[in-house]
């Protein structure tokens, strides 16, 4: 292959036939920079909705109860539905092997005071579990905990943010803030790398909120982590089975789209992931088309190329130059000029993505624009690859016609 | 060197055929200089190009220097052309993107002769034709004459057995042709055997033989004596 009298004759033409030369090196690097800027874009898009998700626990799934709107079992229609600690205790027990932790939650409406100052701030009344499904941090202290449940303690965990308001500096822990009429003791402080939200809010035990409610067993909302490894059929499943269960425990119709409502979180990331997913097999068709259009577009430089020579490849012909030779002399150049300009574009392609202002881009959703560089890198050897057989058409036909045909062509 | 018997050559033209050349027999000695003469569209050109191995005929066949060509592949007939046979062609048909020197070198490319001997070669051949200071001139910085001593020593550098010319003359000026034909007649008494198309009598006469072409046969073949040039 290698021949060092061959490769100075294709110099000598590249050089020799400057037009020739650019608008193939161009066509070649302009399908390849487009795929590979097209693909990181695409890349990007994905990376956005990935990180929406990232920092939220994927394995959970929330109960709302509601109200019904079918009667059933002898109830009427529009119900109240509500959730109880034995509820609690019944999934637990249901779904042993598959749920991890439970956690009911309330919604708590008290004003909070703190020496004579009054701040706005949410409150959940919540178990310990807490913790792993919002993906807590601790900074200090504790978080509440099994005892806490238990005991009834007027303790509270709070959010960054909430520390920082409060107690500009001081150190919370042990202090004391009012919630309503009631005093609880600061026993830690949490943060939460998924935003503001979080840390701007105040966690006590469910059961003390219960006793301050005059004694009620009743919970807002639950949710529930499961184990990772039943998957996403698997977590479908269990929100279904734990759906049908509760429906039957509180005589629901089964067919009442209202009064016991799941969420799995799990299913809704696969949602927006597969859109994500389906944005990028867009983009990467589109990118895939460039590619095409590249394919064709040196192709069809080839035939041109191999026609403008017909006249030249006649005389070398008829100077005794082999068919392989021919072959072997047009193949080289446009192996030699889509390589160069394949992975000059894929190089360039590469700088320009990695150049471009991230800041600029997050206002068009897309994070961490970028390209695998061995997808880059086959997808150059494609081009070329197909470069090579689309030259390799003409340039065999070129080769093997009688030199009189080729040297009488105009 | 060249012996041909009973050579028919048809163009396929669409549905219907033309019938060339019908029948040539035909040889040449070694050292001859042989013009073929005949009006336009006689099958001159066709003869020559069949001689050169650059086209094939339908029948007859056709000895050069006692080797059978015939039915040749590509591969083989490239190297007999590259050995056996110089062509010179009417529109010259160098390389416009070569030097002088260049185009007399490729034939000694494809026999994979290296750079260096290819390029000393070459000058030789261009001397020949009295054109060494021209080496590195492109064929647009040549006259037409110019460009057919070129095309003459691109002919000659691989050493062929026969030289065959196209109407060399034909694109050229009277005085630039008598050039030419000087150039023929050197390289004819170095002992190269030459075959020259032509239309013209006066280049015919400076020849060593006569062939007529009529209707795809031939219908005179005789030898004269040669008008030899003096002081070009
Ligand atoms: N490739 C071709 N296809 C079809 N017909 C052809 C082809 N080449 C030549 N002919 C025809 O064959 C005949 C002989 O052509 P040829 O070129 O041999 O003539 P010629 O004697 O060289 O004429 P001229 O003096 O004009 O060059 C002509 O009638 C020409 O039209
Ligand atoms: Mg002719």
């Amino acid at each position: 292959m290698f021949n060092i009298e061959r490769w100075k004759e294709i110099f000598q033409s590249i050089k020799k036939n400057k037009l020739r030369t650019a608008l193939s090196g161009m066509t070649v690097s302009l399908g390849i920079l487009i795929f590979i800027i097209l693909f990181g874009l695409g890349e990007g898009l994905k990376n956005s909705y990935s990180d929406l998700f990232l920092n939220e626990a994927n394995n959970v799934i929330f109960i709302y109860p509601g109200k019904t709107t079918k009667p059933y079992g002898g109830f009427k229609t529009n119900r109240i539905i509500e959730l109880k600690n034995e509820d609690v205790l019944d999934l637990q027990n249901e779904f042993s092997s598959s749920i991890e932790f439970v956690n009911p939650r309330l919604f708590v409406n008290e004003t909070i005071k703190y020496k004579l100052e009054s701040f706005q701030f949410d409150i959940n009344a919540v178990g310990p579990s807490n913790q792993q499904i919002e993906k807590h941090v601790l900074m200090k202290g504790r978080y509440i905990n099994e005892k806490d449940i238990e005991e009834k303690n007027k303790v509270t965990t709070i959010g960054r943010l909430v520390a920082r308001d409060i107690f500009r500096g001081e150190d919370p822990i042990g202090k004391f803030i009012n919630l309503g009429s009631r005093a609880f003791k600061v026993v830690g402080v949490f943060q939460d790398t998924s935003g503001d939200t979080e840390e701007n809010k105040l966690i006590i035990p469910y059961t003390t909120r219960q006793q301050i409610l005059k004694g009620t067993d009743v919970i807002g909302t639950l949710a529930l982590t499961f184990d990772q490894s039943i998957g996403g059929s698997g977590a479908v499943k269990l929100s279904n089975n734990i759906k049908s269960f509760l429906k039957k425990k509180k005589s629901i119709d089964p067919s009442d789209p209202s009064g016991i409502r799941v969420r799995n979180i799990a299913d809704e990331i696969d949602r927006s992931l597969q859109f994500a997913n389906a944005l990028q097999i867009i983009v990467t068709f589109v990118g895939i088309g460039t590619l095409i259009a590249g394919i064709i577009g040196i192709s069809n430089i080839m035939v041109f190329i191999v026609k403008e020579r017909t006249k030249e490849l006649g005389i070398r012909k008829a100077l005794g130059a082999q068919p392989t030779e021919i072959i072997k002399m047009i193949l080289s150049e446009s192996i030699f000029i889509t390589t160069l300009s394949g992975f000059f574009g894929m190089i360039l392609g590469i700088i320009i993505l990695s150049s471009l202002d991230s800041g600029a881009l997050q206002d068009y959703f897309i994070t961490r624009a970028g390209v695998d560089f061995g997808i880059a890198f086959f997808a150059t050897v494609i081009l070329i690859v197909f470069g090579v057989i689309a030259g390799y058409v003409p340039a065999k036909r070129a080769a093997s016609i009688k030199p009189i045909l080729a040297l009488r062509d105009e | 060197m060249i012996e041909i018997k009973n050579l028919h050559k048809s163009y396929q033209i669409g549905a219907s055929s033309l019938h060339v050349l019908k029948g040539i027999d035909f040889s040449v000695e070694d050292g001859d200089l042989v013009a073929i003469m005949g009006s336009s569209g006689s099958g001159k050109s066709t003869l020559l190009n069949i001689l050169g191995m650059l086209d094939t005929s339908d029948v007859g066949t056709y000895d050069l220097d006692k080797i059978r060509i015939a039915d040749m592949n590509e591969k083989k007939a490239a190297n007999y052309r590259n050995k056996f046979l110089g062509f010179v062609f009417q529109s010259f048909n160098l390389i416009n993107y070569k030097n002088a020197l260049e185009n007399v070198a490729l034939p000694l490319y494809y026999q994979g002769i290296s750079r260096k001997e290819r390029q000393k070669t070459a000058l030789t051949y261009l001397d020949k034709v009295g054109l060494k200071d021209w080496a590195d001139h492109l064929p647009s910085e040549l006259s037409g004459g110019q460009k057919q001593r070129v095309a003459i020593a691109r002919a000659l550098a691989s050493n062929p057995k026969v030289l065959l010319a196209d109407e060399p003359t034909g694109a050229l000026d009277s005085t630039t042709s008598l050039e030419v034909m000087a150039l023929i007649q050197k390289i004819n008494n170095e002992g190269k055997t030459i075959l020259v198309v032509t239309h013209e009598h006066d280049i015919a006469k400076m020849c060593k033989r006569i062939v007529h072409l009529k209707d795809g046969v031939i219908v005179d073949d005789k030898k004269i004596k040669q008008n030899v040039i003096k002081n070009v």
